[in-house]
């Protein structure tokens, strides 16, 4: 039962491997194929999730040592698996969601005729996910990191037709390496530090290490957060990653990549515990990213790219989370679990909004979709209040937990961190109200394409249709189950730690807090885009209405201060190099090129002109001899 | 006779194979001219083993005028083959293996 592990792995690469190299005659199976391995792979994580559950809670995590990778002496680099609590729980979020998108993607790519790459792709994801979660040692899971980063740079780009896609894709994988950078610096450091890179042995020797260098660790590995899970300041590439198909976003989102990060902070626990700055690092980034992602999110009129906004956000409240210590990890993955389901069904319901619209993704030529799509207006409804927390739903649960945790942190610096969650609450009430008002509410403003066709709203298939349910049950019912007993918190403490936080409000106060913005936020979007009729043509809004349209500035800033400024270190350093070094090797080259030039024409071929030469030399000779003598 | 003036003679008649080297082009006469310089080194080496008053410079002009004569029979043949092949015995037309 428990060497099943790898077989998770696996499945998923066979399929990626079958799709990709398998060719043409795979065409018509390929989407089938691929989504029944990956439903394969989740079949395997549930039955090892009950055989889990089945032990005690000492005995739940396994180890699975499979070979010795690169044996040099003094380096040894294993090939391992680690399935304990927190894996588990990332291995059934990503199979089980994941699988859902594969479902869906049948119906969404059915008429692109790269169909089974996409799957392939998609598969590729998958095993690149698994690996990241179930690896034993940081080298294997940079193995898998680097794989995320792969598939995601192949799906954004999937569409490399469109330049945007192409471009976009770049963007994302060059971001990701500078967080890349990051995660390698970290192993390093771990290596020189503790001799070794698996999980157990370092943790367990974390303590003896310097301050000095588990910042380090910490401060890198948050960095390498920041790249995956598009945290302030490596977070300009998830808005551009809208150019994939709306399945991968729905992946990227919810069920691996961002997460990524969340899952490196969480699974280094031991570590940030030991290291407060780097914790009030990750806490500010956290808290910066979640307003920054919402207040994006606002001012979005494409539908994908308010979601990435808020996808943004969210990630923002897992990683304040996980910098809060054992009073918030737990959250942090809860919150992460509950964001799978209602992020993956809210991208969704876009697709399926964007399906029966033509492909249009701006909100402003929606509107009053809901009597046309039924289905996709409840389930991505059932999202909507998942996310903005209404009382019940998952959002509910895990998002109070952690403005409940930031609280907590204590001090003056618990009371900012508390309050910008909470205002963060408020924002994602207000935008995502905004998104619900303006595609399934008010007046119809669809107006013909460029190539004169009226669209006509109709609804998804079934087979995107029963994702969309399934996903908006895991929305509704996911943060309760999680709640009852405190069953989630006592199925992950064991390996994360936890420790109840000390808040200067009471859970009641908290609660009625957030049930106050939410309202607000939600009142303020009804009186903005309910109550009155949206414009087709977007007003030209505040000064930071119109910075927010711009992602914040955000790659205006990357422009000025990185890109600009390293073409222009760039083009120094080749002037440098064709002056400098090539003016000098190209210099010497010239004159003796130049020199012997002119030495040549004394060799003019004439016999004479030699033999003139000889008697010259004789004469010069035999007067140098004379002279010698007569000095003598 | 002073043999001193031969010493003169001599200078005169390498001077003149000399200057001859260096200004005409036919193969034939500068040939002639390498065999005046030669000769006049002969002389020279006579009359030097005269004033001297022992043999040695006489036995080097013997074997002066011995390869003078292999010289001969090389160089010649060398002239005629040119002179069939190009029709012509000038030395700057050949110029085959200049650049």
């Amino acid at each position: 039962m428990d060497n099943l592990i790898p077989v998770l792995v696996a499945v998923p690469l066979l399929g990626a491997a079958l799709l990709l190299c398998g060719g043409r005659r795979l065409d018509r199976v390929g989407h089938l194929l691929g989504t029944l391995l990956a439903f394969a792979s989740f079949g395997v994580g549930l039955a090892l999730f009950f055989s889990m559950l089945g032990r005690a809670t000492d005995q739940r995590p396994i180890h699975d040592h499979l070979f010795t990778w690169i044996p040099v002496n003094g380096f040894q680099a294993e090939v391992g698996f680690q399935l304990d609590q927190l894996s588990m729980t990332f291995v059934l979020l990503i199979t089980g969601v994941g699988s859902l998108i594969h479902l869906y993607s049948i119906g969404y790519m059915a008429h692109d005729e790269k169909r089974r790459r996409f799957f392939g792709y998609l598969n590729l994801f998958l095993a690149a996910m698994l690996l990241l979660v179930l690896a034993d040692n940081y080298l294997l899971l940079y193995v898998g990191w680097e794989g995320v980063g792969l598939a995601s740079y192949l799906l954004i780009g999937f569409w490399q037709h469109k330049p945007s896609a192409a471009t976009a894709a770049k963007k994302a994988f060059l971001v990701n390496r500078v967080g890349d950078v990051g995660l390698s610096i970290a192993v390093m450091l771990m290596f020189t530090t503790f001799g070794t890179f698996a999980f157990t042995p370092v943790f367990a020797h974390a303590s003896q290490a310097t301050q000095a260098t588990l910042t380090g660790i910490g401060l890198m590995l948050l960095l390498a957060a920041c790249g995956k899970s598009a945290q302030v300041p490596l977070q300009s590439w998830l808005g551009d990653a809208m150019e994939g198909p709306t399945p991968v976003s729905a992946l990227i989102h919810a069920a691996t990549m961002v997460t990524a990060g969340v899952y490196l902070i969480t699974r280094s626990s031991a570590i940030f515990n030991l290291a407060p700055t780097a914790q009030l690092a990750t806490v500010v980034v956290g808290a910066v990213t979640l307003l920054f992602g919402a207040i994006i999110g606002c001012a979005k009129d494409d539908i994908k790219k308010a979601l990435a906004g808020s996808t943004m956000s969210q990630i923002g409240y897992m990683v304040l989370a996980a910098g809060l210590g054992p009073i918030g990890y737990v959250f942090a993955i809860m919150h992460l679990v509950t964001h799978g389901f209602f992020k993956a069904g809210l991208f969704l319901g876009a697709g399926s909004v964007m399906h029966g619209m033509n492909d249009e993704v701006d909100m402003r030529k929606y509107g009053g979709l809901r009597k046309y799509m039924p289905l996709t207006f409840v389930t991505f409804g059932l999202g909507y209040l998942a996310i903005i927390g209404f009382p019940g739903l998952s959002g509910f649960f895990s998002k109070d937990k952690i403005i409940e945790a930031a609280f907590a942190h204590g001090g003056t610096e618990g009371w900012i961190l508390g309050t910008c969650a909470m205002v963060g609450a408020a924002v994602t009430a207000f935008y995502m109200t905004r998104v619900m008002l303006m595609t399934f509410f008010g007046e119809r403003r669809w107006v013909d394409d460029a190539e004169g066709n009226q669209p006509h709203p109709h609804e998804s298939p079934a087979v995107m249709g029963i994702p969309m349910v399934i996903l908006a049950f895991g929305s509704v019912l996911a943060g309760g189950l999680f709640s009852i007993n405190s069953s989630f918190v006592n199925w992950l403490s064991p390996v994360t730690g936890y420790e109840e936080g000390h808040s200067p409000l009471s859970t009641t106060e908290v609660t009625t807090g957030t049930m106050v913005v939410l309202v607000l936020g939600v009142g303020v979007a009804w009186l903005m885009y309910g109550r009155r009729p949206v414009p087709a043509v977007p007003p030209l809004g505040s000064l930071l209405t119109r910075a927010a349209r711009r992602d914040l500035l955000q790659d205006d800033f990357n422009h000025v201060v990185l890109v600009s400024g390293g073409s222009h270190l760039t083009r120094f350093l080749v002037y440098l190099e064709g002056r400098g070094l090539d003016g000098l090797v190209n210099g010497i080259a010239a004159l003796v090129g130049g020199t012997s030039g002119r030495v040549r024409r004394v060799q003019n071929g004439y016999v004479r002109s030699y033999a003139l030469s000889m008697f010259g030399g004789a004469l010069v000779l035999v007067a140098t001899t004379l002279l010698m003598r007569a000095v003598a | 006779m002073n043999p001193v003036n031969y010493l003169y003679l001599a200078a005169l008649l390498f001077t003149i194979g000399a200057v001859g080297v260096l200004v005409r082009r036919n193969a034939i006469v500068l040939f002639m001219c390498v065999e005046l310089m030669l000769n006049a080194c002969n002389l020279a080496l006579v009359t030097f083993s005269r004033l001297h008053g022992n043999l040695d410079g006489q036995i080097i002009a013997f074997f002066t005028m011995v390869v003078a004569a292999a010289e001969v029979v090389v160089g010649l043949a060398i002239i005629v083959s040119v002179f069939r092949t190009r029709h012509s015995a000038s030395v700057d037309d050949t110029n085959l293996m200049k650049l």
